[in-house]
């Protein structure tokens, strides 16, 4: 493929680059109903609609469930369907978004992230990543407004492709991305469709259409019902490969690319690792170069793919460390301890018994600040040096 | 909006910018801060602001927050929207003030209680950080017709009228 012509540079938002990802992919349908803090992603998309650069349906629903439920039967049919919520709206269409993976609908779907205990914690946070953790869905997670519009359109390519067929949720923190500005890249039209030129040299996928009487979703019971869970599951083994493949790609055609699965930084000589995820990976790539400067052999590892969870290149890229440290914006209920911490530590086999320290920090638009992630990398490199440590610690409750 | 405008105008003089604000409900009227960034290379923190070189302030009734001053850099700057002068230096570590009343140029010049982008154009003329016609050339970005207008106005007034004390 040509390598792409430099894009428009616009000051923009999380959110209005997750709309203009979906706009550069010619959604056939789209529907978001709007929520704190993502509404400005349903806004744009109307204005690109209103301003003739899409000829998207947008459907107006009355709440999210319907959304979902529109652009999975939408998905069925053979188009192409995008949308967005956050928190409670996510949480008001769970039923829907395990029927869009049982049907095999490759809905994308943005997500800023935003805390759910209650319609009143209006703040940011990651427990709406991991209350959707066992629905089926491919989950990544972005770090920068760029990032937000690059991975919206690399998750089109993901979820249609033939050999994977799965909706895709594209997470961005709630507030400390929803809302920041920066300057973004904005791709060329064409150079967006040739990126997604190569599903149309797939088979076509199955449609759900009227007339046309179809068997199609997870409703079989008994062994119909386990071959459809088998197949979905090998699916989203393969969905890890493919997704390091299209992030390979986007990178040679748009010269911006992410690692696919986990980004590395700076962790090849390093003794000790930071596993952080979103937002907060930027601060403390920042730390990271300070730490080194001193000379603590430090690196980050950047989970990106939350589901399916990228064991292999975590595994490779956690061995032989002497100890590591997880930063979560969420808590595991009934474990006490950060929820990528704890699937992490599910990797002990693989990476060796080392210290492993869990840090839960930045709910509900708490600040994952500098001072909190210096702390964790000294208390990490103490670990390392076989001191005593505190396996969980909810930082902002030791201040 | 502002930060969003002053963002882009970093932007045009070729600088990287990240900017955002953080509230809880969105409707008009609540209490709102946002943080804004620039740096000749990229960007990558993405955490509120502890130790501005600047602080805005657009509500005077503000002024009796104790906690106001806290974090800022020593010979930093502060820029006030107020009807009144300021007769001494509010904190130790400020180098320069900018005071101008950008409430009466906004209700003058767009016909609402809307100073922010008045507070822009003192920006420019207190700090020296970045040229008048970089805020005047990124606001059609935000705004169009009539308001455009009033509003450009409104930030030229707020260049020209705002009151620079040094310490």
């Amino acid at each position: 493929m040509a390598k792409a012509q430099k894009g428009q540079v616009r000051v923009i938002t999380g959110n209005a680059a997750a709309a203009y990802g979906a706009m550069l992919c010619r959604p056939d349908v789209a529907t978001s109903y709007p929520i704190t803090p993502m509404s400005e992603v349903a806004e744009q998309l109307s204005a690109f609609r209103a301003d003739g650069l899409v000829d998207t349906e947008m459907v107006e629903v009355e709440g999210e469930n319907s959304a979902m439920n529109v652009v999975t039967a939408a998905s069925m049919a053979g188009g192409r369907v995008f949308t967005a919520t956050s928190s409670w709206g996510l949480v008001f269409m769970y039923d829907a978004v395990q029927q869009a993976s049982g049907f095999r609908a490759p809905v994308v779907m943005a997500i800023a992230n935003r805390e759910t205990p209650g319609i009143l914690a209006v703040s940011g946070g990651q427990q709406d990543i991991i209350s959707m953790r066992d629905t089926g869905w491919i989950q990544i997670i972005v770090e920068d407004c760029q990032e937000i519009l690059d991975s919206v359109i690399m998750a089109f390519r993901l979820a249609e492709d033939f050999d994977i067929q799965l909706p895709v949720m594209v997470n961005y923190d709630g507030f400390y991305l929803s809302y920041l500005a920066t300057a973004v890249e904005i791709p060329e039209r064409e150079d967006a469709d040739q990126f997604l030129a190569p599903l149309k040299q797939q088979p076509e996928r199955p449609r759900l259409v009227p007339g046309e009487p179809l068997s199609c979703g997870t409703h079989g019971i008994e062994i119909g019902f386990m071959e459809l869970r088998y197949k979905h599951c090998a699916a989203l083994e393969r969905a890890t490969a493919k997704l390091d493949e299209i992030d390979k790609e986007f990178g040679e055609i748009f010269g911006r690319s992410y690692g696919g699965q986990i980004e590395e930084y700076r962790t090849e000589d390093a003794e000790i690792v930071l596993v952080t995820s979103g937002s907060a990976t930027g601060t403390a790539r920042t730390v990271v170069d300070a730490k080194r400067a001193e000379g603590i052999k430090v690196g980050l590892v950047k989970l990106r793919l939350f589901r399916p969870f990228p064991r292999k290149r975590l595994a490779e890229a956690l061995k032989g460390k002497k100890a590591i440290g997880v930063i979560d914006r969420s808590v595991g209920f009934g474990w006490n301890c950060g929820p990528m911490y704890m699937e992490i530590r599910a990797l002990t086999p693989e990476i060796g018994i080392i210290p492993m320290l869990s840090y839960i920090d930045g709910l509900a638009n708490l600040d994952i600040t500098i001072p909190h992630i210096e702390r964790v990398i000294d208390e990490v490199s103490a670990a390392a040096q076989g001191k005593p440590y505190q396996e969980v610690t909810w930082i902002p409750m030791e201040e | 909006m502002a930060a969003r405008m002053l963002a882009s105008a970093f932007v045009l003089e070729g600088k990287s910018v990240a900017t955002f604000p953080m509230f809880g409900f969105e409707r008009r009227g609540s209490p709102v801060v946002a943080f804004t960034r620039f740096d000749d290379k990229p960007i990558r923190e993405k955490t509120q602001i502890y130790t501005p070189d600047c602080l805005i302030v657009i509500d005077p009734g503000l002024l009796t927050l104790p906690t106001l001053f806290t974090g800022l850099k020593p010979e930093s700057v502060f820029i006030l929207n107020s009807p009144k002068k300021l007769t001494e230096q509010p904190d130790e570590n400020l180098k320069i003030g900018g005071v101008v009343n950008a409430t009466r140029i906004a209700i003058e010049e767009v016909g609402r209680d809307v100073p922010n982008t008045c507070l822009l154009g003192a920006f420019a003329a207190a700090t020296g950080w970045l040229e008048l016609k970089s805020i005047l050339s990124c606001l059609p970005d935000y705004l169009s017709g009539a308001i455009l207008e009033r509003n450009l106005k409104s930030v030229e007034r707020g260049y020209r009228e705002v009151e620079v004390i040094r310490w």
